[in-house]
């Protein structure tokens, strides 16, 4: 009876935490959504300049004006939209003459691809750098560790990429240059996922494979190396916090074996400040780096959307919008998750 | 220590990963021509509404016009899907004739009914460059009644003025004038749309090479059309990949990985001087950079000052420095190789004659201005020249850098002081510039038509006038010297400092030949290239 009683509870309350969070889901999307509309019409940029052009004439110019409701008071613009969107239409790009959806799903790939291939090299690298860097405080290693992360901080990307491609692809010639895959091997699978590194490995285009790796593996790295820079010294904070609290002294007095205290212990109550870190670093990665894309002519979303800022292209931006919205959204949702499985006090709060 | 171990491993195995020997090509595929160029400025694929550079190309390559000229000799004009044709007594009739025995990419025949349908086509759906034929008279209501087949071959072009034939046939050169595969069209018509919804991203043309798939902002690939009428071009494929960056363009034209560097900058060409796998080709482009003086302002509104203003840019630096090799002076408004271009340049540095000039205006210790500037590294480099020698003049140059959108829409709005543009012509007829330059009908904020005049408050009824009748001067010789006229004027007191031509720059692997770098973008022609 009672034991029922509990579940009845407990599954109330989440439903109740349900209702809240998707509430508050809403209203962050809506509140993303107003701002980004705003400035889309805030911005001092004609939209119906990238549909018309320079040179149209005045009637043309008046046509097109009409045919993208910009007449209409703002308010009701807004409404139009979020109507539209709620039956699944994200409307037509001015400036690629498509659907924002078929946009998208064509562009948000590439940025998915290389934002995953860099965090995990950001991550692998990153905490064991920071661990050990917080280890061996003060020490050599530590000085090395904090070098790399400030020069990862603080040197810009677009040069980083450059000197990276005149040296690796140019000069040593270890590497593929911009872009995603050479034109020779394009043929070479059929990209069901936009993932080209799933999508060969899956059909087993193994030639085809290597050359999307050597492709990814340089603008992966450079993004790798600057979410490293932020990890490793994130670890190293929290775990110098973690390697200062009493349950290491006891451990240590305890005979518990050093690496075990480190990697095991101490790491693992790191670890729960740490997901949001990399969460939030995976989420940076995936609204796509401008720069990066530029310089290794990488057709993601960050230089899509960009370009359509540029072009007063308002309902690719929201689009846009709309999917990193829902990308930050859920990576913190996802990160709430792991904390209750990390962590022993969020699990039985109520 | 067991964590160094594991660490090491960790870095190991990624060194591993990172140096898989990558299996790159130091040539591109011997039949294929790979090209890198900044193709974010694509719209539309539909020849009727096509008006950017570097869709133009690609319709140039890829559909064919009625009516052709020859890129080295533009006023070497012949038919390419007209086989002749014949102007009426009265000058205001021409009828054409069509080649026989030519095919579209699909396999249709080419008739005079598909020439007649995408004229109409591009009067009635009336997108931006819809006024090259709209202003030989024909509108969306009457354009059915004045461009009519008159038999399986023939059709007539009747205008309302006899305008001057060279004008006619150099306005059905341009883009929108390209025939297009009716029955292909016609089977993807929604709404009554002629099949713009579907050519917007397809392909209906006749030319050396067929669309095959256009990815925006990532690129366009282009194929030999099996159907085509002439010689089969020697490259199978022509591709182009978006690279917005012009350093790697660089980097992969010196590699190896791509045939063609479209953007390279001044600096780019000056370091592939010495790369012996690489050459540099060039071909003079219509486009003018030039300033707009606004005047609604005070200043800018007096006749000396503007003049000053054409002392105070540094003419040779600008061409032979900041963009050396992407331009040339030229300082009238028909660039060089126009019918009655004037191709002297009588404005160059001289501060002391500027001084005197402002002194003359009333205004001797100078005075403060504002510049629209894109913020490309080009303009802002000419811009940055421009207010150091104007700065000598007591003239206070003070930069408003922007997106290119942004401050051209300040300048539609006629919102700016002083704006640094170019202009690139519509099409190969002198009343293409003259048409904006020295043309404003209505000087008035709500006027209908507004032209580069129009848009600096600059108000010319008679010069306006002198445009109208040159447009109708059946004599070519005649008809040049009223435009050359019409130049000295507008560099005498208009508010233009033009100040260059550009030249278009490619740079080329070694073993790329046959490349035509014509006047206009539609006359970048590869259907000869080999390598």
């Amino acid at each position: 009876m009672t034991t029922r009683t509990n579940r009845g509870r407990r599954g109330a309350l989440w439903l109740r935490k349900l209702v809240s969070t998707l509430g508050t889901v809403a209203v962050t999307f809506l509140g993303l959504l107003v701002v980004t509309f705003l400035i889309g019409r805030v911005v001092p940029v004609d939209p119906v300049l990238s549909v018309v052009g320079d040179r149209a004439t005045q009637a043309q110019y008046d046509a097109a004006y009409h045919a993208l409701g910009l007449d209409k008071p703002l308010v009701e613009q807004f409404w139009i939209w979020l109507q539209k969107v709620f039956q699944g239409d994200f409307g037509t790009s001015n400036l690629t003459t498509r659907p924002i959806s078929q946009d998208i799903a064509r562009v948000f790939p590439a940025t998915l691809e290389l934002a995953t291939v860099s965090i995990v090299i950001g991550t692998a690298f990153g905490i064991p750098m920071g661990v050990w860097a917080a280890v061996r405080q003060g020490k050599l290693i530590d000085q090395i560790v904090r070098v790399v992360g400030l020069v990862g901080y603080s040197a810009p990307v677009f040069w980083l990429g450059l000197m990276g491609l005149l040296l690796f692809y140019f000069k040593l010639d270890l590497i593929s240059g911009p872009g995603r895959v050479d034109i020779s091997y394009e043929y070479d699978f059929t990209p069901k996922t936009g993932l080209f590194l799933l999508d060969t490995a899956m059909q087993g285009a193994w030639p085809a494979f290597r050359n999307v790796f050597s492709h990814i593996i340089l603008p992966a790295s450079l993004l790798g190396y600057l979410s490293l820079a932020y990890i490793s010294r994130m670890t190293r904070s929290f775990m110098l916090n973690e390697l200062a609290q009493e349950y290491i002294t006891t451990a240590r007095v305890k005979g518990v074996p050093e690496w075990r205290i480190i990697w095991v212990q101490a790491l693992r109550n790191a670890a729960v400040p740490l997901v949001t870190v990399v969460a939030l670093s995976y989420a940076n990665l995936l609204e796509g780096s401008v720069l990066t894309e530029t310089v290794f002519a990488w057709p993601g979303l960050g230089q899509y959307l960009t370009n359509s800022l540029q072009n007063a292209d308002m309902n690719a931006v929201l689009g846009g919008t709309l999917v990193i919205g829902a990308i930050f959204v859920g990576l913190n949702m996802f990160s709430d998750l792991l904390y209750t499985l990390l962590d022993a006090r969020t699990r039985n709060q109520k | 220590m067991i964590h160094s171990r594991i660490l090491a491993s960790v870095a190991l195995s990624a060194l591993m990963l990172g140096a898989t020997p990558a299996v790159t090509f130091a040539e591109t595929p011997p039949d294929t021509l790979i090209q890198a160029w900044s193709i974010d400025d694509i719209i539309s694929l539909d020849p009727a509404e096509i008006f950017e550079f570097s869709a133009s190309e690609i319709a140039g390559n890829t559909y064919e016009t009625l009516i052709g000229y020859d890129p080295k000799n533009v006023s070497d004009i012949f038919g390419k899907a007209a086989e002749s044709w014949t102007v009426s007594e009265d000058g205001k009739t021409i009828s054409f004739t069509m080649k026989e025995g030519r095919t579209f990419a699909s396999g249709n025949p080419i008739t005079a009914e598909d020439a007649v349908f995408s004229l109409v086509r591009a009067v009635k759906l009336n997108k931006s460059p819809a006024f090259i034929i709209g202003q030989l008279g024909m509108t969306p209501e009457n354009v059915e009644e004045n461009i009519v087949q008159t038999g399986p071959m023939t059709f007539d072009f009747k205008m309302d003025k006899a305008y001057a034939p060279t004008l006619v046939l150099y306005c059905l050169t341009a883009t929108v004038a390209s025939v297009v595969d009716k029955k292909l069209a016609m089977e993807h018509e929604a709404d009554g749309d002629f099949g713009y919804g579907w050519l917007k991203t397809n392909y209906a043309g006749s030319g050396p090479f067929t669309i095959k798939d256009w990815r925006p902002n990532e690129a366009v690939i282009l194929e030999r059309n099996a159907n085509y009428s002439g010689d089969a071009p020697p490259m199978a494929r022509v591709i182009y990949r978006h690279i917005p960056e012009t350093s790697t363009q660089r980097l992969l034209l010196e590699k190896g990985d791509i045939d063609i560097a479209r953007n390279l900058t001044a600096e780019d060409i000056a370091a592939l001087k010495d790369d012996p796998n690489v050459k540099i080709e060039s071909g003079a482009k219509g486009s003018l950079y030039y300033l707009g003086m606004n005047q609604k302002n005070e200043y800018l509104s007096k006749p000396q000052v503007r003049q000053a203003m054409k002392y105070l840019v540094d003419y040779d630096t600008i061409a032979n420095t900041i963009m050396a090799g992407k331009v040339k002076v030229h300082q009238g408004f028909l660039p060089e190789g126009f019918l009655g271009a004037y191709n002297e340049n009588p404005f160059s540095l001289n501060i002391e004659k500027a001084k005197e000039l402002l002194a003359e205006a009333g205004v001797p210790e100078g005075f403060k201005v504002t510049m629209d500037t894109r913020n490309t590294p080009e303009i802002t480099a000419m811009a940055q020249a421009m207010q150091q020698t104007m700065a000598q003049a007591g003239v206070e140059l003070e930069l408003i850098p922007g997106d290119g959108k942004q401050t051209l829409t300040k300048y539609r709005a006629r919102n700016h002081d002083i704006y640094i543009g170019r202009w690139g012509p519509d099409f190969q007829d002198p009343h293409t510039n003259a048409s904006t330059f020295a043309y404003n009908p209505d000087n008035s904020d709500d006027a209908t038509s507004k032209p580069l005049a129009w848009r600096n408050a600059w108000d010319i009824p008679e010069l306006t006038a002198e445009t109208d009748a040159a447009m109708l001067e059946p004599d070519a010789e005649k008809r040049a010297a009223m435009y050359i006229d019409e130049q000295k004027k507008v560099m005498e007191t208009g508010p233009f400092v033009i100040y260059a031509q550009e030249i278009e720059v490619m740079g080329e692997r070694k073993n790329v030949e046959g490349v035509i770098v014509g006047p206009s973008f539609n006359d970048n022609n590869f259907a000869h290239v080999t390598k």
